[in-house]
Parts: C-alpha cells; sequence; structure tokens
C-alpha cells in the first residue's frame, strides 16, 4: 500500500434544482492508494463535517459495480478513465500524485440535478415501464425447462440484461440520448423465446417513451466507451431493426396509410 | 404486554400443511381487491415481487423505496445463484432434501413448516422466473443448467453468470415496473420509512420522510409489508450496500414487534480482506468459487513466500484436510470460523496477514484458463479492480465479513409479525434459515415470501375487514407518530456536537464486530454491553449533523440509521449473551467440543429468541418459541 499526494479536486456544488451551481475546489493532502474514489470522497466528506460544512451530496449504494446507483463524470468522463468499471469501483491507483481531478455530475437535459453530483434519472425506469418487461403473472408459468434456449441466444440476452442502469450511456451522449439504455433492455427480452409474444408491442413502447425524454442516437458510439458493463452498441441496431419491424407490421398504422 | 408467538403452523404432515392452510384460507373476491390497501416497504426481491403479486391480484398497492429506483435494491448485488429442487441433473434432490439441508444448514434453529414450504415453492420460483425472460445460465441443448454450492451434496444451483440477484430482481422489477405503468402499485422513491403507525393494536400505516424535501408524511393502509432487508451494517465493514439500514425493522419493533434472534448473524468466508482505514465496505467473492477454487494457507507461521514460491508439501488445505467429504464446500459459518482460526494461528497472508488463498491454479491447469473464466469472469475482473492483482496468475486472498442476517422481526407461518396487520418479508424476517443461511437461498427465500406465500396469506387477514372503515392519516397516532419523527431529526440537527454520524457507526461496528462477530464470549459480550450504552449517549450528546432538513441530505439519514443501529446492537449482544450455546453463525467460545466445532444445547435453547421493546434495548423481554420437531431428528451437524 502506498499513497497518492497533494490531490486537487474540482467538484461541482449546486444546493438544489434551482441554484446556479458552482465548481468548488478541494485539497487531498494524503490518500491511500487502495482508497475507491468514493472513499477519498467519504474520507473529504469527513472533514467538511468536521469543519461545519455540508457533505458533498452524491449517489452510491452497493460499491461493488451492479447496483447502478453511483455516477460522477470524472475528468469529463462518465465513471472515470477505467474502461468497464462503474465509479464505485474505480480506485486511487489508477490516479497519481499531484492529479487535478474535476468531478461532475451527470450531463443530461433528461436528468435535472437533485443536488450537488445527484441527478433524477427516474425517466430510465419510464422506458422499462411502458414495454420493458414479459407479462407473466404469478402462478401460471409453465416447467422452466420447457422451452430450451439455445445457449447462444441465453449468453447473448444475457450480454445485454447485465445492464445495471447507471445512465452513464446518457451522460456520455452528445445528444443525451438512452439508447443504450434502451436497446440493452429490448435486447434481452426480444431475444429470448419468453418475449416473442410481446416483441413487437414492447419495442414500439420503449423507443417511442425514450423518444420523450431523450435525445436521437447518431452513432457516435460514446454510450459503448462509458457503459460500465462494456454492453456492446450491437444491441442498438437490434432495436433499430425490432422498431422497424414492429411499425410494419402494425396493422392498425398500415390500414391508416 | 403479552407477546403472542403462536406460530400458526397448519395442522397435517408436513407434505401437506401448506395445501392444507390453502384450502382454509379465507378468500377475497376479486373486485374486492381493490378496496384494500397494502403498503409495501422495500423493492428488493421479496417486495418487488409481493407489490407486482398483489397488484396484478388487484390490490391498491403502494411501494415505498429509499433508492432512485426500485431497481437499486440491495438483492441485486447477490452472485452466486438461488437453489430450487427442481432435480434437473437427476442427482437425488427433492423437496424433502433441500428441506432438510436447509434446516440442517441452520443447525436445526429454524421452524420446521416454514422450511418445508420455502422447498416446495423453490420448484415456482424457477418456472416464474424463466416465465418472465431471466437468462439463467444453460446447457448447449437448451436446457437450464446448475452448479454447487456450500452445504449441499447435489447440484440445485441455478445462476446467471456472477449476477443471478441482479437478474432476479430485475425480472421482479420489471414485474413491478408493469404494474407502476398500468397504475396498479403506486411508487414512491427516495423515501425512507421511519415509523410504523398501530391503532388498537393492528398496524394502521407508516410515517416516512421524503429524502429530497424532508417531508414528513403518514400514509394509511389495511397491512403493511415490511421488506426492507438486513441489518448487517451493524457491524458498519460488511458486504451491504451503503445505505442498508435496520431502521423500518427497528421502528416495527418499538411499536410491539418481536425481534427473533438477533444475535444469528451470517460471516461470510470469502470476502476481500480489508486494505485500509478508509474502507467503506466489504466485497463478497460468490461462494460459487469454492467450486473451484481451493482454499489454503502456509503450513508454517510468518512464511513470507509469494504464493507461487510455497510447495504443495507446505501448504495447509485446511478445508479439504478438516471436512474431506464437503472440502471447499463446507457451510458458510464452519468455513470462517475456520479462516479465522487460520489467520489469528499467525499463518494469514497478505500485505496486512489477514486473509487466506483462494486458489484457481488447480482449476486452471484442469479444464483451461477459458472455462475459468466462462465461469467466474466478472467476478475475477471485480477483485482485480479492487485489489489490483489479476487472480488468473496469483491466488485470490479472501476473508470473512458479516453478509446477511438470519434473525429479525419474528414472523408466524403467515409471514405476520406480532403486531396484526403488519407483514415482514425477505431478509427483514427470521423466519427460515435458523442460525446460518446455506448460499444460494436468499434468494429463493425472498420470492418464496413474496410470489408465493404473502399474496396467499395477506388475503386471509384482509378478508374480514371488508368495507370496514380504517383509521385515517388524521387519526392522533398517525400525528403523534409524525410527531415524534419530525423532533428527532429535528434534534440530530440541532444537536452541535463534535463528531459525525459515520465516527459513531466505525466505533459502534468496531465493538459489535469484536465481541459480537464470528467468535462470542460471556465475558466479551458483557464488555459490549458496558461499553454500547456509554457510545450511545455520547452519540446522542456529541453527535453533529451539518446540512438542514429541507434537502436531500445524507449526513443526516445516515444519522437517523445509525440511532436505530445502536439500538439494535445492544439487543443483538443480550440475545448472544442469553443463548448459552453455539449455533450456526451464533459462536459462543464457550460452548464447543474437543475439534472446535459448534456445539449446541437442544434441551435449554431449541427455541427461537423473540424479544419484546420495552423502552429500553437493555432491558428489552425475551420470550421464547418452542421449535417443534416432528419430522427431523435433531443430530450434531457435521460436514465431514
Amino acid at each position: 500500500m502506498s499513497h497518492l499526494e497533494n490531490l486537487t479536486l474540482t467538484i461541482w456544488r449546486q444546493s438544489g434544482p434551482d441554484d446556479a451551481g458552482h465548481f468548488e475546489r478541494y485539497r487531498i493532502e494524503s490518500i491511500s492508494d487502495e482508497a475507491s474514489f468514493l472513499e477519498m470522497l467519504d474520507v473529504l466528506n469527513e472533514r467538511l463535517i468536521d469543519e461545519g460544512k455540508e457533505a458533498i451530496v452524491f449517489d452510491h449504494d452497493c460499491r461493488e459495480g451492479i447496483c447502478g446507483t453511483c455516477s460522477l463524470m470524472i475528468d469529463g468522463q462518465a465513471h472515470g478513465p477505467q474502461r468497464g468499471t462503474a465509479t464505485c469501483q474505480l480506485h486511487m491507483r489508477k490516479f497519481k500524485s499531484g492529479d487535478e481531478i474535476i468531478v461532475e455530475p451527470w450531463r443530461a437535459t433528461a436528468f435535472p440535478i437533485i443536488k450537488d453530483l445527484m441527478v433524477d434519472r427516474s425517466p430510465l425506469d419510464r422506458i422499462v415501464e411502458a414495454g420493458g418487461f414479459i407479462t407473466a403473472p404469478t402462478g401460471g408459468a409453465p416447467d422452466a425447462n420447457i422451452i430450451p434456449v439455445p445457449k447462444p441466444v441465453a449468453d447473448a440476452a444475457m450480454d445485454a440484461a447485465e445492464c445495471i442502469g447507471c445512465g452513464a450511456c446518457v451522460a456520455a451522449c452528445p445528444n443525451g440520448a438512452a439508447n443504450l439504455f434502451t436497446a440493452a433492455k429490448v435486447s434481452h427480452l426480444n431475444l429470448l423465446p419468453q418475449g416473442q409474444p410481446e416483441r413487437w408491442s414492447r419495442v414500439e413502447a420503449m423507443v417511442e417513451t425514450m423518444d420523450e425524454y431523450f435525445g436521437s442516437c447518431t452513432n457516435h458510439g460514446e454510450c459503448e466507451a462509458a457503459c460500465p458493463k462494456s454492453i456492446s452498441i450491437d444491441v442498438i441496431a437490434l432495436m433499430h431493426r425490432d422498431y422497424r419491424k414492429a411499425k410494419f407490421k402494425n396493422r392498425k398504422l398500415i390500414s391508416q396509410i | 404486554m403479552t407477546v403472542n408467538l403462536e406460530s400458526k403452523s397448519p395442522a397435517g404432515p408436513i407434505a401437506d400443511k401448506w395445501d392444507n392452510y390453502k384450502a382454509n384460507l379465507k378468500l377475497v373476491n376479486p373486485n374486492n381487491k381493490r378496496k384494500f390497501k397494502v403498503l409495501i416497504v422495500g423493492s428488493g426481491l421479496a417486495g418487488a415481487s409481493a407489490a407486482a403479486t398483489m397488484a396484478e391480484l388487484g390490490y391498491d398497492v403502494e411501494v415505498f423505496t429509499f433508492h432512485d429506483s426500485p431497481r437499486r435494491a440491495h438483492s441485486i448485488a447477490a452472485q452466486g445463484g438461488i437453489n430450487a429442487a427442481k432435480n434437473y441433473r437427476g442427482d437425488g434432490d427433492s423437496i424433502y432434501r433441500l428441506f432438510y439441508d436447509t434446516i440442517k444448514g441452520g443447525d436445526f434453529r429454524s421452524r420446521e413448516a416454514n422450511v418445508y414450504r420455502l422447498a416446495q415453492v423453490s420448484v415456482n420460483i424457477i418456472d416464474q422466473m424463466v416465465a418472465q425472460g431471466v437468462p439463467f445460465a444453460r446447457e448447449y441443448g437448451g436446457l437450464l443448467d446448475t452448479r454447487s454450492f456450500g452445504g449441499a451434496q447435489l447440484q440445485r444451483t441455478f445462476y446467471a453468470r456472477g449476477q443471478t440477484g441482479q437478474q432476479l430482481l430485475l425480472g421482479a422489477y420489471q414485474q413491478l415496473a408493469r404494474q407502476i405503468g398500468l397504475g396498479g402499485v403506486k411508487l414512491w422513491n427516495r423515501v425512507e420509512m421511519l415509523d410504523v403507525v398501530t391503532v388498537d393494536g393492528r398496524a394502521a400505516g407508516i410515517v416516512t420522510r421524503d429524502l429530497v424535501t424532508g417531508e414528513i408524511r403518514s400514509h394509511a393502509g389495511h397491512a403493511v409489508v415490511l421488506a426492507t432487508g438486513g441489518y448487517g451494517n451493524v457491524f458498519f465493514l460488511s458486504t451491504n450496500a451503503m445505505a442498508c439500514n435496520v431502521t423500518a425493522a427497528w421502528r416495527a419493533h418499538r411499536k410491539g414487534a418481536a425481534f427473533a434472534n438477533p444475535c444469528y448473524t451470517q460471516i461470510h468466508p470469502t470476502c476481500i480482506p480489508q486494505a485500509d482505514d478508509t474502507q467503506s465496505k466489504l466485497t463478497l467473492m460468490s461462494e460459487s468459487l469454492r467450486n473451484d477454487g481451493r482454499v489454503w494457507v502456509p503450513s508454517a507461521v510468518g512464511d513470507e513466500r509469494a504464493a507461487a514460491q510455497i510447495p504443495e508439501g507446505e501448504r495447509d488445505y485446511y478445508l479439504e484436510r478438516l471436512y474431506p467429504s464437503f472440502g471447499n464446500l463446507a457451510p458458510r459459518d464452519i468455513s470462517s470460523r475456520a479462516a479465522k482460526r487460520a489467520v489469528d494461528s499467525g499463518r494469514g497472508v497478505g500485505p496486512l496477514k489477514n486473509g487466506v488463498y483462494l486458489d484457481f491454479s488447480d482449476a486452471i491447469n484442469r479444464l483451461g484458463k477459458e472455462v475459468v473464466k466462462e465461469r467466474y469472469g466478472n467476478l475475477f475482473d471485480m477483485y482485480e479492480r479492487i485489489t489490483g492483482e489479476n487472480p488468473y496468475d496469483v491466488p485470490m486472498r479472501i476473508y470473512p465479513a458479516s453478509h446477511y442476517t438470519m434473525g429479525g422481526l419474528w414472523v408466524d407461518y403467515e409471514l405476520m409479525t406480532t403486531v396484526p396487520g403488519l407483514y415482514s418479508a425477505g431478509e427483514a424476517n427470521f423466519s427460515d434459515h435458523g442460525a446460518n443461511r446455506l448460499g444460494a437461498s436468499a434468494l429463493m427465500q425472498g420470492l418464496a415470501d413474496g410470489y408465493f406465500v404473502l399474496p396467499y396469506t395477506i388475503g386471509n387477514y384482509l378478508a374480514p375487514m371488508l368495507n370496514q372503515p380504517i383509521p385515517g392519516t388524521d387519526h392522533p397516532a398517525f400525528k403523534a407518530a409524525e410527531e415524534e419523527a419530525g423532533a428527532r431529526f429535528s434534534r440530530y440537527l440541532d444537536n452541535k456536537g463534535s463528531r459525525s454520524p459515520d465516527w459513531f457507526h466505525r466505533e459502534l461496528g468496531k465493538i459489535i464486530w469484536t465481541h459480537c462477530g464470528m467468535e462470542r464470549t460471556a465475558e466479551g459480550l458483557q464488555t459490549a454491553l458496558s461499553e454500547l450504552p456509554a457510545l450511545y449517549e455520547e452519540f446522542q450528546s456529541d453527535l453533529k449533523v451539518t446540512g438542514d432538513g429541507q434537502s436531500i441530505n445524507q449526513t443526516l439519514e445516515k444519522a437517523g440509521r445509525v440511532d436505530d443501529f445502536f439500538q439494535l446492537g445492544m439487543l443483538m449482544c443480550r440475545d448472544a449473551l442469553e443463548r448459552n450455546e453455539s449455533c450456526g453463525g451464533h459462536f459462543r467460545a464457550e460452548y464447543q467440543d474437543e475439534e472446535g466445532e459448534a456445539q449446541r444445547d437442544d434441551d435449554n435453547f431449541a427455541h427461537v429468541a423473540a424479544w419484546e421493546w420495552t423502552g429500553d434495548p437493555m432491558n428489552a423481554v425475551r420470550h421464547q418459541e418452542e421449535l417443534q420437531y416432528e419430522v427431523i431428528h435433531l443430530a450434531k451437524r457435521s460436514y465431514k
């Protein structure tokens, strides 16, 4: 274990949604390289409380990279510099003494700031509520092995299902689009045999709800680079394909033309 | 006050009890269900599945979570898998065997009828979750894959890579989200429950605090379900998420719900050892790793060589040596104590000598790196991110840490606490795991309670209340609870002491870990019981919370949680002191056999200890529910 010395943190402070907000600079004299980034913020917060100041508000919970609660733009990158890693799993050994680190909240119109580094990501929930499920009321499920799922299909569904819903894809996107998030859920469910009955209605409802809140995708690919689960943008192609097909298959729409 | 600990286990042979219960329960007509409001606190596996199912049935459901989204609940962090008596492998599994393994794993301290029902519905859980689109691991033929887990000699654990909890929670969350979208469930997010309100001895609702605005508010309902998880964060360092807390359960306890077996806490054997003093939590490495990893320490004390330099003959694979038939898959409590002894003997590994090796080199040689990667890749990556070491090249270092709490709110067969109309599900209750939980059983219990038990049993309580008025939020009991909660939070803010909630939490955790952790003694517990009230007094006089109560204030939230952890901590130590035996996760050093194994005292302690609140946790009153063993013979637990 060694220590990093003399870090300068430039952190966004904003007392509420209506406050203009500003950057504040904090100095960290010394921190163990075994500490996680959030543990460094814990140490800073303890010091602020000691000084009678208000602690910096940031979202976090499991600190194992799975709950998706943590966020933070670190030096302009969603979840910081380490690829495939959520902020809570980022450790100080990835930085060096003397570094200046800029810490901001997720930047996206759809995610208004609640306070300091905490934002409101509930539009992501609205997308799932619109169709990100398989209708399967409790009790009537057939035996689990009655429908074999080819391993490659199950694996591909799982690759997409790994999404932790953190919103980094939105924060990283220059357009503030939520395509990677939405497409991951669409792909997970639309790939599985159990998801087929609602395949077309699902993709339509989810995409159109997404469009109510978020910007449009223009294939920058920043989302994939920022995703802590390294979900491939291939899922977006699948979503687009299914959405187009759904539009053709939608009889009501065809009859209107 | 009398505490009624009638288990309400139905009559009949064990295999028929649940059917008998269902045959006789009172039903609510589908059109009448919407007249009943059910308040569900918590959105983990138990809460989300209960809410989705009850809303689907037609009940008027409201769900409360302190997270921004229900999908964040800590069930999501479970890695390894979920047990079910499917016997898809044809390896001899059955409902009875899962039942027996769970009772035995719990060191014969759980209620037979509940556990048998759990094993019965385990089968339905897998069906349900597959229908919902949970991408479980599969064989090449497309059928479901299973693997083995600690405390079982067959492969009954279903899994989704190392993220089974995530996939199951997302499944339940999606069902919940569907109901939210349909208007069947009203969701309150970033809202924390602060109190349960009772009127005439029945649960009438809850009082909450909006974490964003600080607003304190009452909610009335016909029934309240607490699915609020466990209290493992009382140790400060645990594998629980940062926000996990005991407040909901504890406040219910203070309103009359008996708290059962608080001393039954599980220390998980495979966590990443503490690295430094800034550590805020510990990270679990799934028990499934013990399928292929071999646990060892150097045979000699003070061996400073790197792992690869230590020849085979100078390594002590102590689990394989001590428990040849279960080997590295010995149950959690046993593996944890064995690791503690290895480290205490001076043979610990790593920079702080506070771990043991979990070595995959044999598995990599036998199966190839690719297979190992396929099975555990994400866990290996996580380990590397945290420690900076690559477990494909050097063995992992692990050490036990607080992980799960078997104790919790006392519930009967219907999952109702001692307060009528107040239910508890999942880790928050004490019901199924006795003194030790087997791996891959927490997910099973959460989903069993939420999908397949509560939706039935709650109707039995509600049916007779049809068309009868219930107390509204203008009832004086709600006002009193609101005022009490408001005053408490103002007190934290006005205190102007010198120490943060986190500082007190850390100190509290040290006391509990030292004296009420993996190994307990009467003397240590008495020390804790003299130190805790003193520290709690300091907490009350010297607490410092900055910021205000009208916008989000995580320091203030923490203060409320630490306050309740203090009170719970005292009860835990009292419970541990009164239980003069060793069983499962409760290991009293005075009660062990010549080989250092836990020694139960079935004559005097084959019961559940359920504590009644009296106004001071140091003076809580202990009640007993005798455990009736109709099917199983009490036996010494052996994994040799």
